[in-house]
């Protein structure tokens, strides 16, 4: 008796220590990830990597038209999936009724997010830049990750609303609000900052998008940079960039890695270095605001 | 009725039509993931179907080569499927076994602390862009795997199933200690009232009542693995070649995509329309994971 308790106990303790250890094979690899792209990277970064064009010679290549690329397409991606996502969201939460249509968009919306990335690449291809005739634009790529980070900025959006207690609805209604003059005065800057969580996850998403950028046909050699948006004459504003061929910082590595030069291999481990830091970042700050918000709201 | 009535009923129905109108409006918004899922079926379908006018479906499933841009032109989707198999298989006998433990040591074993440092760490995990796992599997993994095995090729499904079942980890392990943490207490402290061990309480009480939750998170890493893009267009190679030899190069269905995308295909001809067959096959195979999830889900949930 008193071995079986022996025994079982053993157990208990070799699980506990294969669970450390399940969990330091994680650590490790992203240790040895993030470690290794440096020591191979890290020998490249300098201002000239930031502002010169790609080239043929792996020592004067860099990545301007790669960050500047990926910054417009990120603006475009924001401008339409933060609205549209953040308007689905609010409507599924306040105003749907519980009916058919409701539950065929939640269905949709928990099959899109198990999409691959890949297939909305192909949805790309063939409506926006045929269909729609926008071509390998900035704009076609910013759409296709728009739809493509969409359910995360809604399942986010919904969330927050979710946590926000029914009482302060009631309460608004009882001085005559109406639904929108709630949502606008009450639920959304409550839940503003669950919202931007999940925006700041989604963008952290698209940035480090590559399958269906390159489905598009984005193009890997871009040594050019697209027209600036502001203009030094009248009206100022210039939109297009949005229709100017592009690559991003992803492509940029793509392109760099799959060379055989072990040159290039250093410029690509001197990208990721860079897009790492970006995600990271970005996620590391909607992992903090999270847990502000988990200890400073007590509704 | 007097104007000050009239006046007030003006705004209020004003006011009315600007209710109407903002929801429908935001109810529009909501729609476009319907017209999102209606536009990826029907681009797919619209290519595929001229794919399949000049390729039989009889052909497509049963050819053994996979040759679309050469002259003599075979269309054999079990050559992609193989690699996509054998290296989705790879990925899950590291995710699963690895991503089960972990959710089990930090739902059931772990101190509070560590839980709340480990959790965030694995979603940065899961968060790193694929194309920099594909360099480091194409530039870490394979080199090392070489230094075991001398005669490993360059471009392996190996090195590319592992990182990418290493990438798999944080989503089945976030999504199944969510489920054996909804299991309720009062389960575990009658196991352990009975004089049951963390171990025993883990595997016998906690496991069995959150096993709808785990199934549906295997399941997700599933589809993670078939959908994956970048790791194994680097590190696996874009050669076709039929084999369930993770040792071997293999093209995916997904590499097969970017190395079509990569080239300049005339817009319309056989070859850009391959792409859309293949990108069929792909999307009805995780719309069988996500229906299969969702039945699991169903079926074993048990309810407290």
């Amino acid at each position: 008796m008193k071995k079986d308790i022996q025994r079982r106990k053993r157990w208990d303790a070799i699980f506990a220590l294969c669970g450390m250890v399940a969990l330091m094979i994680g650590v490790l690899t992203f240790t040895a990830l993030f470690v290794d792209m440096a020591l191979d990277g890290v020998g490249r970064l300098s201002w000239e990597f930031f502002t010169n064009f790609p080239s043929r010679r792996p020592g004067q290549a860099g990545i301007l038209s790669a960050w500047v690329g990926s910054t417009l397409v990120m603006l475009t991606t924001a401008f339409f999936a933060v609205p549209l996502g953040v308007a689905a969201g609010i409507y599924l939460e306040e105003y749907a009724a519980k009916n058919w249509i409701t539950d065929l968009i939640e269905i949709n919306i928990t099959n899109l997010a198990g999409v691959p990335s890949i297939v909305y690449g192909l949805l790309a291809l063939g409506l926006f830049v045929y269909q729609f005739g926008l071509g390998q634009s900035i704009l076609a790529a910013g759409l296709t990750l728009a739809l493509l980070i969409l359910p995360v900025v809604i399942v986010a959006t919904r969330e927050a609303i979710r946590a926000i207690p029914q009482a302060i609805r009631e309460g608004s209604y009882a001085v005559g609000a109406t639904q929108w003059q709630t949502v606008r005065y009450h639920i959304l800057p409550y839940s503003s900052a669950g919202i931007l969580t999940g925006i700041i996850i989604g963008m952290a998403r698209a940035i480090g998008e590559t399958a269906p950028i390159i489905t598009i046909g984005a193009l890997t050699f871009i040594a050019f940079l697209p027209p600036a948006p502001l203009q030094a004459d009248a009206p100022f504003l210039s939109f297009d960039w949005l229709m100017s061929p592009f690559t991003v910082m992803p492509i940029q590595m793509f392109n760099w890695t799959s060379r055989p030069e072990a040159a290039f291999h250093a410029n690509a481990a001197a990208a990721g270095f860079v897009l790492v830091l970006m995600t990271l970042a970005m996620n590391g700050l909607a992992i903090w605001l999270r847990y502000r918000l988990r200890r400073n709201i007590k509704w | 009725m007097s104007a000050p009535t009239r006046a007030r009923l003006a705004r209020r129905r004003a006011r009315i039509l600007r209710e109407r109108l903002i929801e429908t409006v935001l109810f529009l918004a909501a729609l476009v993931s319907v017209f999102t899922t209606v536009a990826i079926v029907y681009i797919l379908v619209k290519e595929s179907v001229v794919f399949f006018q000049s390729v039989s479906i009889v052909r497509f499933l049963t050819d053994t080569q996979w040759t679309p841009l050469f002259d003599d032109a075979h269309f054999g989707i079990m050559v992609l499927l193989s690699g996509t198999l054998t290296s989705a298989a790879v990925a899950l006998a590291i995710a699963i076994p690895l991503g089960t433990v972990i959710a089990i040591y930090l739902s059931e074993f772990a101190a509070f602390k560590l839980r709340e440092i480990a959790k965030p760490f694995l979603e940065l995990l899961g968060g790193v862009p694929t194309i920099v796992y594909g360099y480091f599997a194409l530039l870490f993994v394979t080199p090392l795997l070489q230094r075991i095995y001398p005669e490993l090729p360059g471009f392996n499904l190996l090195s590319a199933g592992i990182v990418m079942g290493i990438m798999i980890i944080p989503y089945v392990s976030s999504i199944s200690e969510d489920a054996m943490r909804a299991v309720p207490m009062s389960l575990r402290e009658g196991s352990y009232a009975m004089g049951a061990t963390r171990f025993q309480t883990a595997i016998k009480v906690v496991v069995p009542a959150a096993f709808s939750g785990i199934a549906s998170a295997y399941i997700l890493g599933i589809s993670r693995a078939v959908g994956e893009t970048m790791i194994l267009a680097v590190a696996a190679g874009m050669q076709p070649n039929l084999t369930f030899n993770p040792l071997e190069p293999a093209a995916t269905i997904t590499a097969f995509i970017v190395q079509v995308a990569l080239g300049d295909l005339p817009h319309g001809s056989t070859g850009y329309q391959t792409i859309f067959a293949a990108g069929l096959t792909l999307l009805l195979f995780t719309l069988a994971c996500n229906i299969a999830g969702h039945v699991l889900r169903k079926r074993f949930r048990e309810a407290y």
